[in-house]
Parts: structure tokens; sequence; C-alpha cells
């Protein structure tokens, strides 16, 4: 039987989640034992024509090429799965999306007229049909590992949409809200990363973005007895899933208040 | 193909073994290099325009994601200039931990560029994973290499990409002596795999290329300069970072999406390990001048394709000085400095991989981000990289289009551009008429 094919695509991005597949150093060589990479730039010069089995698309939607690029990978794919905060909410570059675009050109570039690029960074989802999605801004390696391995035996990956909260437990991490009086996302963000940042004395920032029916009202709360300004609230909101919908809506409102 | 009846193409429409999207754009007729672009299609992000209105200790989170690769470098970067601003000074022992973190990023990202990106062009293969099928111990002792910066890395900075632990002022979470002292096997294990390396790539043939490099990269008369120090160039440039823009400007060009950096009236310059190794090599580590000097690698090394060799002894530099840093470790007492807001502009450089990283931070007076200047390594090395295909390629004009295309392709390699980073690469567009 021949090996499933991968490919792996970038829109805008910084590398970094395509990137944790070359990080997965003790797993690569067995990975790549079991798949045909059949794309990626990033690590070979070697290219193989589609259809693949298997496309990992990282990055968001930004340009007008990307729009039909984006439907050219899907014709091409039998799982499409978007990996990371970009490809999955639109990332930190869908500040944009509040703001005024042609300021940001000019902010940036001297010479505007050469830039194309759309008014919003958006997700992948909001154009194609999506089959799986890993949040993470980065993803998790062995998130990544688990849905790599999955996807070679047919299987459903396994993949939390509790919160972070239940990482910090899992950690035995004291909670830094209740116990240091921190400002923490956690409570209303995706687990995944392992609770890495209460492990180090800090709150977490929600770079996974949303967990499965966030309660941000209730966090909203926690945070005003806290003594956070409603203004440092609305930013840390906007931040790395700045267009995810419960982190737009709850932000959007806080910020007309 | 006749190379003096014929007009000649070349286009590598997208180029490997990068990060990010760029191409190249050759048009050749007779012996004559008619037009010759690198360049940078990768998507513009804007974050100078999005940093406007953060908060002055939510910056080295953002700018950390502009690149996977170098996050450490921006968070430095950024760090340092927005220190700068505030008036924060930091001890000897932050100062020390933050090497330690970003050597873990030089390891990382020196390892995967030598073993899986580079190395391959040197010996005919398509990459990492298809030289791991002949030479399997190899590409595991890259990887491990890989490993051993990226867990330094998870250590300090709790994560190897984005690492969360650093902030304005020092670090989160002091990092207990006994955290970094379990390093020392694995940093022991680098240090002997780093040279090792040094002796593997400079058993490579290396193609003759010697450009007149002006070399740009910090100096710090103590120390192999990575977090910081004056920017230095071998023809007289030596200022304070505050003056970049006095020496340096950028400039937008039709067929990139990323500014370019020069000379102010001298062009184009480069940054990167070869300019770190020919300014600084008295700074090196004992270990890693030695075996330098073992393979005939002494200042002034002009080759652009050696830097794979000049990589390979930053591995061997970074491994021992980390082990003689965590020698002499004491855990931090306050894990963090702090100054009050003020409105305020500061400035900050730091030695990313793949060069110097400049930027500048205008902060109002409750500390929020009224403007941002990021200048990354790879806007400064574009018009060198240009420089360096045109020089090639007006060599090597009667080879074939398929060698001239490799050749070229492993010459913009050479500089291990990050084309994420410089957007705010590779197509190569070969035209011969």
């Amino acid at each position: 039987m021949a090996k499933p094919s991968l490919a792996v695509w970038k829109f805008a991005s910084c590398d970094g989640c395509q990137l944790s597949l070359l990080d997965l150093e003790d797993e690569l060589l067995a990975v790549a034992d079991g798949i045909d990479i059949a794309h990626f730039p990033e690590a070979t010069t070697a290219h193989r024509g589609g259809p693949y089995d298997v496309s990992l698309v990282e990055g968001s939607i930004t340009t007008p090429a990307d729009l039909t690029r984006i439907q050219e990978i899907r014709a091409q794919s039998g799982m499409l799965v978007a990996i990371g905060a970009c490809a999955t909410t639109g990332g930190i570059q869908a500040l944009r999306n509040l703001a005024d675009i042609d300021e940001f050109v000019r902010v940036v570039y001297a010479r505007p007229a050469y830039i194309q690029t759309l008014a919003t960074s958006t997700a992948i989802a909001d154009h194609v049909k999506v089959d799986l999605e890993l949040a993470g801004c980065p993803i998790n390696k062995y998130q990544l590992l688990e849905v790599v391995q999955a996807l070679l035996v047919g299987r459903k990956p396994t993949l939390p949409t509790y919160s972070v909260c239940v990482e910090c437990k899992e950690r035995g991490t004291s909670c830094v809200m209740v116990a240091d009086g921190v400002a923490c996302l956690g409570p209303i963000t995706r687990a995944g990363c392992g609770a890495i940042c209460p492990a180090f004395a800090r709150g977490c920032y929600g770079c996974f973005g949303p967990s499965e029916s966030p309660n941000v009202d209730s966090l909203a709360a926690w945070w005003d007895e806290l003594g956070v300004a409603r203004p440092d609230l609305v930013r840390a909101l906007r931040t790395f899933n700045v267009n995810a919908p419960q982190f737009k809506e709850a932000s959007t409102r806080y910020a007309q208040e | 193909m006749h190379k003096n009846d014929t007009r000649r193409s070349f286009n590598v429409t997208e180029l490997t073994r990068v990060e990010g999207e760029g191409a190249l754009d050759v048009i050749v007729e007779g012996d004559e290099i008619i037009e010759l672009k690198f360049r940078i299609f990768e998507s513009p992000r804007f974050f100078e325009a999005l940093l406007r209105g953060r908060r002055f200790d939510e910056v080295t989170d953002i700018t950390a994601r502009i690149c996977g690769i170098c996050p450490v470098a921006y968070q430095t970067s950024s760090a340092n200039a927005i220190e700068d601003a505030l008036g924060i000074q930091v001890g000897e022992p932050i100062r020390d931990l933050r090497r330690m973190l970003y050597f873990g990023e030089w390891i990382e990202s020196h390892g995967l560029h030598v073993y899986l990106l580079h190395a391959p062009d040197f010996l005919g293969y398509h990459g990492g994973v298809e030289l791991a099928q002949d030479s399997p111990d190899l590409v595991k002792r890259g990887l491990r290499l890989k490993r051993v910066g990226n867990r330094l890395m998870e250590v300090i900075g709790g994560r190897e990409i984005h690492p969360i632990n650093p902030r304005v002022g020092g670090f989160w979470k002091a990092i207990a002596k006994r955290d970094l002292d379990e390093m020392v096997p694995d940093l022991e294990w680098a240090l002997e795999a780093a040279l090792a390396t040094v002796d593997w790539v400079s058993g490579f043939s290396y193609p003759d290329l010697e450009p007149d490099y002006e070399f740009v990269a910090l100096h710090d008369p103590d120390e192999y300069a990575i977090i910081g120090g004056r920017i230095r160039s071998n023809r007289g440039i030596d200022i304070p970072v505050h003056e970049w823009g006095d020496v340096f400007e950028e400039d937008h060009i039709e067929w990139s999406n990323a500014l370019v950096a020069r000379i102010k009236g001298r062009g184009s310059y480069h940054v990167g390990p070869l300019a770190r190794f020919n300014l600084n090599f008295e700074q090196l580590h004992p270990l890693a001048r030695a075996s330098a000097e073992r393979h005939g690698l002494t200042p002034p090394v002009l080759n652009p394709f050696k830097t794979i060799m000049v990589r390979s002894v930053e591995m061997v530099h970074a491994a021992a000085t980390c082990l003689d840093l965590i020698g002499r470790y004491e855990s931090l007492g306050a894990p963090y400095a702090e100054a009050p807001l003020r409105e305020s502009v500061g400035y900050g450089a730091s030695e990313a991989p793949r060069g110097l990283l400049y930027h500048r931070y205008a902060l109002d007076e409750e500390g929020l981000v009224t403007d941002a200047q990021i200048v990354p390594p790879t806007s400064q090395n574009q018009l060198q990289i240009e420089a360096d295909l045109r020089q090639l390629l007006s060599g090597i004009l009667d080879l074939d289009d398929d060698t001239i295309q490799h050749q070229l392709e492993q010459s913009i390699r050479n500089y291990d551009p990050c084309i994420s980073c410089a957007t705010h690469f590779l197509t190569l567009n070969l035209e011969r008429r």
C-alpha cells in the first residue's frame, strides 16, 4: 500500500507552526518513514503534485491571491487541517480587522501602492471546508503528532476542548488568580499548551483561543474585582485570537461600554 | 542553448528551505544580466502598525510572533528598546540568563539550518529527510543538537516557540540553578557534536566567491555580542544603537513586501554569522576559536558559502559559553527590574541567528506604544543578497541552467533568509534571451 501523502502550506504567518513539525526531533524521521512528504517547501526542495491525502495549512488569508490559492489547495486535499491561531482565527494580524487598513499600510510602507492586501485577516474555515482545526500560537507539537498519527490510521484525534484550568490542576499549579491575584485568561482559554504561563508565575494570555462555551462575562467580573481596567481586558482579548467569535463579541461589547 | 545567441530567463517561483515566501527573477542576454530581482512576496502582517496602542509590557509577547524561528531575538531586541525608553537597568544574573536563552535559539536555528536546510545543497540532496536516508546518524546528530537548543529554551523560556517567560526587565520567573544544572550533560554532548559539525562541514567543497563586503554587527569588548553592544562595521562604523537611524536608512522597492535597508551614501551591507565572526573573532570562546583555526578559518572570511562553517563554530561557542554561565549561575534575586512609566523613546538591538535586529519604540506617559520601527536582518541583507547573486551569476553563465539555478538558490540560502521576518522568499524566475 502506498504511503499517505502530506503537504504543508503557508499563508500569512510566522512559520512557527510548521516549524513544530521539524521540532519533533525524536519523532521526525519515524514520521517521515510513515508518510510521503510530498510538499513542504520550508524543509525540502522535492515536490510532487497533488492530490494529497492530508494538507496542513498554516497562516491566515490576507491577500487577493490567497483567496484563489486556498481554493486550489482544498481541491487537491483529502483532509485539510488548519494549524495554529492564524489559520483557525486569523491570528494577531487580524487586529487589522478593527482598524483602517490603508492607515496600517501607510504606517509600515513608504509606497503603499506597491502593497496588495485585503482589509481583513481571516481563518481558513471562513473560505473553505476545514476537516480539523488545531489551536495555538504556536500549536503544541505533540498535538500535531497526535493529529498526524490519528489521520494515518484513520481514527479521530483526541484533542481537548476544556480550559487551561484543567491543565493547571493536572500540573499541580496553584491558581494564580485565586492565590496571587494575577489576571489570567486560563478559565476561558482552550487547553493544549500544558498550562505553561501560570507555572511561570504569570497569567495565561489566551494564545490557544477560546475553550468550548467560555463564560467571558464571568471572567470579566473576576478581572474587575482584581482591579484590571476594562481597556486592559479588551486588549487582552484582542491579541493572538482577536477574531475568534467569542473573544470578538465580548471585546466589542466591553469596548463600547 | 548557446550562451551568446539567446536570451535566458531563470525563474525560481518558490524558494525552498527558507523561512517564508520569496522568488528570484533573472533575465540574461548573452553575457549580460539584464535584470535580477530578489522578490519577497510574503504577505505583509503590519506589526509596526498593530503595535500602536499596545502597552509596553505586551510588546515582547507580540513581536515574538513576527518569527517562529527566532522569537527570542524579537523578545530581546524589543525588551532592550523598552528598557532603554524607561531607564530600566538589568543586572548581571538576568543578562546571563538572557544570553543562555538566546544561545538556545542560536543552537536550535543554526542546527536546523546547517543540517536540514544548507548541508543538503553541498551534498546534493533535496533536504534533510532525504539526506537521512543515506546518512541517518549525521541527521540524527543534527536533530539532537537542535533538540538541545530547544530544551534550553523550554527550561528558561517555558517553551521553544514563542517562549512565555521573558519580559521587559527580565523574566516572570527566576530559574532555579538545579534546573540549569540538569542541562549540563546535554550541553556537554552538544559541545562535542558542534565540534564534530565544524570538522564535517569543513570537508565540503566551496564555490569561489569573495565579495567586498561591509560587515555590520554588534560588538562588545567583553563577550561575543548577542544581547547588546555597539554597532560596528569593518569600514569605520562604531555607534551606539540609538544612532542607527543616523547611519542606516530603509527604502521600499516595488518588487518586495519587505523594506530594504542600506548604509546612507554607501549602499548594501552584510549582517549575520559572517559579520559577527569577522568583527568579533577575538571574543569567541577559546574552544570555538580553536575549532575555527584548526580548519584555517580566520578573519577575514569573505566567502558567503562558508557561513555554514561559521554557524557551526557559533554552535561551539554557544554550548561552551552556556556551560561556563551555568557554572557561575546563582539564582536570581528579583526575576525582573521595573521603572516608572514616562513619555519616552527607546532603542534596542541584538544579534538574531541571521544577524542584527534593530527596534525603536516611542511610548506615551501611560506606557502605550505610539510608534514602532523594526528592522530585521533579512531586510538588511536583501540588497547584499542581490549583489552576491549578480557577482556569482556573471562568473557561471556558461554553465547549464540547472546548475546555475542550483547555485543561485544555494547562494540565497547562505544567508538563511527569514522571509517571514523580512516582511514586514524564493521563487527563481531566470529568463535567458
